[in-house]
């Protein structure tokens, strides 16, 4: 067995085996954690499939931003985790039953996988050898070129996921004192100080 | 024994089949539906990498790299849409999500 069947086996049997500790753990801040391992691990498995440049890129957005995003959400949410996970071996023998047929049938079809003939003549752009031109630079000739219709509506995709998210999460309150700087620039003498004769020995 | 494309759809395959697992068996929490769903995301990417990879094809990895926007954009809208149901009705149980049932 050689080295890199060696590490293909360490990272997918971390993967698969964090998987089943994210939908498993009791506490959800140790599912997120063990969702980051996994998102690791499957960066790992791209590294060695010669795709660097997506591997970096999912520990960078996966791992910085989703993870963090779910740890912030977890921990800011005060919620009795313990009487959420009741009922969970209620739907265990039809989720079992359900994952076991599906994983069959998925294992069956990927098992017996052949590259049809027609699968070579079909290649759009072929990877170029990576002694020439690294990864990213591969990809960043196609997605900037014939690519960049899609590229432009991933940005747009996110461009409307931070206004939703912006405008969901956003609550104004009415009761809170804010600076009117224009009332503030528009203010005379004349609106500002009122003089009054105060006689001796009486206030106003 | 070399790693073919199998191994590698093999381990797409068992996470994917998590993932579900995962939604079915959480019926109360949306936080670990949310991150199912990523689950299954990863073993669709993982997928879409390893045949770019075997195949010698770029685009593979093209359409992995938009699948990843596509579930943070998915993670982010959907837990600001979990935090405003919690702050209206101070519980994440998917069993209390009735509301629009009519």
């Amino acid at each position: 067995m050689n080295l890199s069947a060696l590490f293909f086996y360490l990272f997918s049997t971390i993967v698969v085996a964090s998987a089943f500790m994210v939908i498993a753990s009791r506490n959800p801040v140790h599912s997120v954690l063990f969702l980051i391992l996994a998102f690791v691990n499957a960066a790992g498995l791209f590294v060695l499939v010669g795709a660097e440049f997506l591997a970096m890129i999912l520990i960078v957005v996966y791992v910085g931003a989703v993870a963090v995003l779910f740890l912030f959400v977890v921990m800011m949410l005060d919620v009795d985790f313990a009487e959420l996970r009741q009922g969970f071996l209620q739907y265990l023998p039809v989720g079992a039953i359900v994952g076991f047929i599906f994983l069959t049938e998925l294992l069956l079809i990927v098992g017996t996988w052949i590259t049809g003939a027609g699968a070579a003549g079909a290649i759009r752009s072929p990877i170029p050898p990576a002694s020439e031109v690294t990864n990213t630079q591969a990809i960043g000739r196609v997605l900037y070129t014939t690519y960049v219709h899609y590229f432009e509506l991933a940005g747009l995709v996110l461009l409307v996921a931070m206004i939703g998210a912006i405008v969901l999460t956003l609550q104004h309150k009415t009761q809170a004192k804010r600076q009117n700087v224009s009332a503030q620039n528009a203010r005379t003498k004349a609106s500002a100080i009122e003089i009054r004769k105060v006689r001796r020995g009486q206030g106003i | 024994m070399t790693i073919g494309l199998s191994h590698y759809l093999t381990v797409g395959a068992i996470l994917f089949t998590l993932g579900i697992l995962g939604i079915f068996l959480n019926r109360k929490n949306v936080i670990v539906i949310l991150m199912s769903i990523e689950l299954i995301l990863l073993a669709v990417n993982i997928n879409l990498v390893a045949f770019s990879a075997f195949l010698g094809d770029i685009v593979g990895q093209i359409y992995a790299l938009i699948v990843l926007t596509v579930a943070a954009a998915e993670a982010a809208i959907g837990l600001a849409i979990l935090v405003v149901f919690y702050r209206n009705r101070g519980s994440i149980a998917v069993e209390d999500i009735n509301l629009m049932k009519g």
